[in-house]
């Protein structure tokens, strides 16, 4: 066996020869300039950075580091939460940020064709004059690259009606850990096989490379409707949030943040919510005008009876802007009231909300931590923000305490422990919780037919790794059956 | 103990019986049937069949047996529609966790006390929801809701060796581990075995309506087509139906939604359709597949006017008759056929659209047909990463347990 330094050499050697010297970062200060992703206390500098530029470029990649056995992660914009895109030490990290091609806008068979790199805004910018956009937009949207997106399955705020990444992406080209570059799916729906692809999508870069996707394109709704509604408390708005939902009504959005994550809001961007408010929801509708008008005022309607003391209607699309600013600033704008904290993203049933945030309130009292939160309550997904300062000894782990609790709390209500940043590194050992060994292992037995070397993404989302051993399919009797001593019964 | 005995012993109240002719699956007489009602049962099932080298393919209301290839062998039937009936159902949460052998019309008539739906159709009558999982089947709703595999979020499963596993959970948004359901979900059995499912539901609609229009000829039916789907009117189907021998062509389409906002939609529905007639109950046939001989043609969208086109001349070149229809705001076009089709002519058929078709990069797929017609003719087609796919199965089923043959490539 070689030693991971000689391998590593042995890679940089063949890229060397085989990619042009721009595309391939040495340098010790550069490559720590890639040493973590949007989760920034997971860092681990890399041994060598590939800047892909084509598909051609990431087969190269995993081909050699395939034949000297060396690790590699794949990283977009960098904007992850759960430490995806951290870097192995000895292996190489596969940027795809240069390949950012919008390939093809096609509104007749409503799909776009883009490379990885690509913002996910930019696709809804390109779709526009054509009267399309790509539904999914999480709130890093100017920023996170289409491929990360993929890898984690991304959703953002409009996913209530509209669904996740995975409801939307119907092509992916990828470069399989065997080097190998396969098109699986493209621009007709229900290619025949197994759906590897949605196997793929949420895989957080551990089963190959997306190197090309083709995604729906939606047709842009005749009109949207924002709604901002003022509460007394969190208890109020959940009821509001429970009627709205259970009469039927499917708003494409609904969002909430309590009174903590409203004044950080409004010290960092003055985003003018109802004054006094200990709850905020964000209510959008969107659809055919007549539809949403009639939708607007049932939504209105519940609020008041729930007991919203302000609602407000943006009129105009900067009002509507103005209001989302505050929600899409929100995790940013923690930092205004708090020099540290710790973003948490856990999911329960929506009906469970209630009592799970007077949970986390108990939690954050006992503690004695601020939580701010914010969240997608339409679906139960919840971004508790743990605030506390680095600086006082013993309360970082005080708050990283505080927040694996409230991600048990999730667990208990028959929750998930990620409902849209993914397990990462981050999360590992919190899987174990939410699922049997024999899930786990189940789990894996497709990581070992895509790689059974386990050099792609390595140690991430499992807590123990699968030993793939032997590929099946070789494999021989017994020695006790060759020699007739028993019979498989 | 024979096996007959030892699958009786484990299926406590379902028990076990021997196979009989109307157990069938293209022709091959399975050697026993077990009818496990728990997942624990089924478990214990899939662990006997391991231990004696048995193959077994699971039913649930039985009426998709003759879909995809013909399995290779078949020693136990593992009958599920005794593992029926909804586990929970939180209403407030929109989601339904269920029992695979539980029929979609029963779980209808449950979900609809709660003013709620899975918004699956019952494209065939009678069917499972394990069958509906495994073959991936979804109606004229999916053009709005999604397919199946959109609105599955966890699996219970047993593996080829009878160890039982979950993925996904009970909450719309998670993102935790890999998502297997979407693996399992049109594999046709030949990775694991359903025994509990997970759907996310949706609101009844409070009012339907559903309008339909013919079109003597394709240019104007793609007008008409191209029309709806640029629209903003929010439809939740749109559907084509054309009988056979060239008859007129008729688009289908349904609006969800406000009794009072619907009329105003409607409206425009009919601006964009031409002369249509109205209906707020289900046209007949809605959704139904169009033969005892069924191709599924998926295209992208903005080629279904030329693929109807093709259809209607090979009608005329072979001399068969077909039946067409589908979701064509999907892409996705069913022909019928009879059985009695010749089988050169069928072969034929095929072999001119899958050229054509998957020059569109499309695909063109033998759904359904008696043993006859799929003996001389690969039921699948080309498939992208068929390598990647017999590694998959390797790891999960390395004996092939598990409906083999049924599968793409012969897994
Ligand atoms: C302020 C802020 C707000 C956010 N809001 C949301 C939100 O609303 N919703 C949400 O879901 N997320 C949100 N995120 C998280 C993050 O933006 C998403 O996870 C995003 O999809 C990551 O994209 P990226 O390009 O930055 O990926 P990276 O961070 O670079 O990588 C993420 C993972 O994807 C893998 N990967 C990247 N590219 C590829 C590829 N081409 N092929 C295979 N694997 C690949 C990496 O290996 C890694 O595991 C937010 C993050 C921030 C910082």
């Amino acid at each position: 066996m070689t030693r991971p330094q000689d391998a590593l050499v042995a890679v940089l050697r063949r890229l060397r020869e085989l990619l042009p010297p721009e595309g391939l970062v040495t340098d010790s200060a550069e490559l720590r300039t890639y040493e973590c992703d949007g989760l920034t206390h997971f860092r681990v500098v890399p041994a060598l950075v590939v800047l892909a530029r084509s598909s051609a470029d990431v087969r190269l990649v995993v081909s050699v580091c395939g034949q000297e056995g060396v690790p590699y992660v794949a990283r977009g914009a960098g904007t992850g939460l759960s430490g995806g895109a951290v870097p192995h030490a000895e292996g190489v990290l596969i940027v795809l940020a240069k390949m950012r091609a919008i390939l093809e806008i096609d509104p007749a068979n409503q799909r776009a064709v883009v490379e990885p790199g690509v913002a996910n805004l930019d696709v809804s910018r390109a779709a526009a004059p054509s009267g399309y956009y790509y539904a999914p937009d999480p709130s890093s949207q100017q920023v996170c690259s289409i491929g990360g997106n993929v890898a984690e399955n991304s959703g953002g705020a409009h996913c209530l009606k509209y669904g996740f990444t995975t409801n939307h992406v119907t092509g992916l080209e990828v470069v399989t850990p065997d080097g190998e570059l396969l098109e699986l799916g493209g621009k007709a729906p229900d290619p025949p096989g197994y759906d590897l692809m949605g196997a793929l999508v949420g895989s957080e870069g551990t089963l190959g490379i997306v190197t090309k996707v083709t995604v729906r394109l939606l047709r842009s709704p005749e009109t949207v409707r924002t709604l901002l509604a003022g509460f007394a408390d969190t208890d109020a708005a959940g009821d509001a949030v429970s009627s709205i939902i259970a009469v039927g009504l499917l708003p494409a959005a609904i969002e909430m943040m309590d009174a903590l994550a409203i004044e950080a809001a409004e010290a960092a961007v003055g985003c003018a919510y109802p004054e006094g408010a200990g709850a905020v929801l964000i209510v959008e509708l969107d659809g055919p005008e007549v539809e949403v008008v009639t939708a607007l005022a049932e939504v209105e309607q519940h609020c008041h009876a729930a007991g919203a003391f302000e609602l407000r209607r943006a009129a105009t699309p900067a009002e509507r802007t103005q209001i989302w600013h505050g929600r899409k600033s929100a995790f940013a704008a923690v930092g205004r009231i708090s020099p540290d904290y710790i973003v948490q993203d856990g999911v329960v049933p929506r009906t469970a909300l209630p009592s799970v945030l007077r949970e986390i309130n108990r939690l954050s009292k006992e503690a004695g931590l601020r939580v701010a939160n914010v969240f997608h309550a339409g679906d139960g997904n919840l971004h508790p923000l743990v605030l506390f300062d680095a600086s006082r000894p013993g309360e970082l782990a005080l708050a990283e305490e505080l927040s694996s609790r409230i991600l048990e709390t999730c667990l208990r209500h028959g929750g998930s422990i990620t409902g849209e940043h993914g397990v990462g590194l981050d999360k590992v050992t919190s899987m174990a919780k939410m699922f049997r060994p024999d899930d786990l292992d189940t789990m894996q037995l497709l990581r070992c037919a895509f790689d059974p070397d386990n050099l792609c993404n390595p140690a991430k989302i499992f807590p123990t790794p699968r030993l793939c051993g032997e590929r099946p399919g070789r494999q021989s009797p017994h020695p006790i059956e060759v020699a007739g001593l028993a019979e498989r019964y | 103990m024979k096996l007959l005995e030892s699958l009786a012993s484990v299926c406590a109240s379902g028990g076990a019986r021997s196979g009989e002719a109307a157990d069938e699956v293209d022709g091959l007489l399975p050697e026993v049937v077990a009818a496990p009602v728990t997942t624990e049962e089924v478990a214990a099932v899939v662990g006997l069949c391991a231990a004696t080298k048995t193959t077994m393919l699971a039913r649930g209301s039985g009426t998709k047996l003759d879909w995809g290839g013909s399995p290779e062998s078949l020693g136990v039937v593992i009958d599920l529609s005794g593992l029926n009936g909804v586990v929970e159902h939180e209403p407030g949460d929109f989601v339904v966790s269920l029992r695979a052998g539980t029929t979609l019309a029963a779980l209808d008539r449950e979900l609809e006390r709660a003013g709620q739906r899975l918004p699956i159709d019952e494209v065939v009558p009678n069917s499972s929801v394990g069958g509906v999982i495994a073959t991936g089947l979804s109606g004229p709703s999916r053009y709005l809701h999604g397919a199946v595999r959109d609105l599955l979020i966890g699996l219970t499963v047993v593996r080829a060796d009878g160890v039982v596993a979950r993925s996904g959970s009970k909450v719309v948004k998670n993102v935790a581990g890999y998502d297997l359901a979407k693996l399992f979900t049109g594999s046709y059995g030949t990775l694991a075995i359903v025994t509990e499912a997970i759907f996310r539901l949706r609101p009844r609609p409070r009012a339907e309506r559903y309008l339909s229009a013919t079109f003597a000829d394709e240019a104007e039916l793609s007008a008409a087509l191209s029309g709806i789907l640029a629209s903003q009117l929010a439809f939740a189907a749109v559907e084509l139906a054309r009988a056979e021998g060239g008859g007129p062509m008729t688009l289908g389409v349904l609006l969800e939604g406000h009794p009072d906002a619907l009329e105003r939609r409607m409206a425009g529905a009919a601006a964009l359709l031409g002369k249509c007639a109205v209906s707020d109950t289900v046209p007949k046939e809605w959704g139904q597949l169009p033969g005892p001989v069924t191709l599924k043609i998926a295209v992208p969208l903005g080629f279904v006017p030329s693929l109807l086109g093709e259809l209607s001349a090979l009608e005329t070149t072979l001399a068969i008759p077909l039946r067409i229809r589908g979701s064509a705001g999907v892409g996705i076009l069913y022909v019928g056929l009879e059985p009695s089709t010749d089988q050169a002519s069928f072969a034929e058929l095929l072999q001119v659209l899958r050229s054509s078709v998957g020059s569109t990069g499309g695909s063109v797929v033998v759904l359904r047909a008696p043993a006859s017609i799929k003996a001389g003719v690969d039921s699948w087609g080309p498939v992208a990463g068929l390598e990647l796919m017999r590694r998959v199965k390797e790891r999960f089923d390395p004996d092939r347990r598990l409906s083999p043959g049924r599968f793409v490539g012969g897994i």
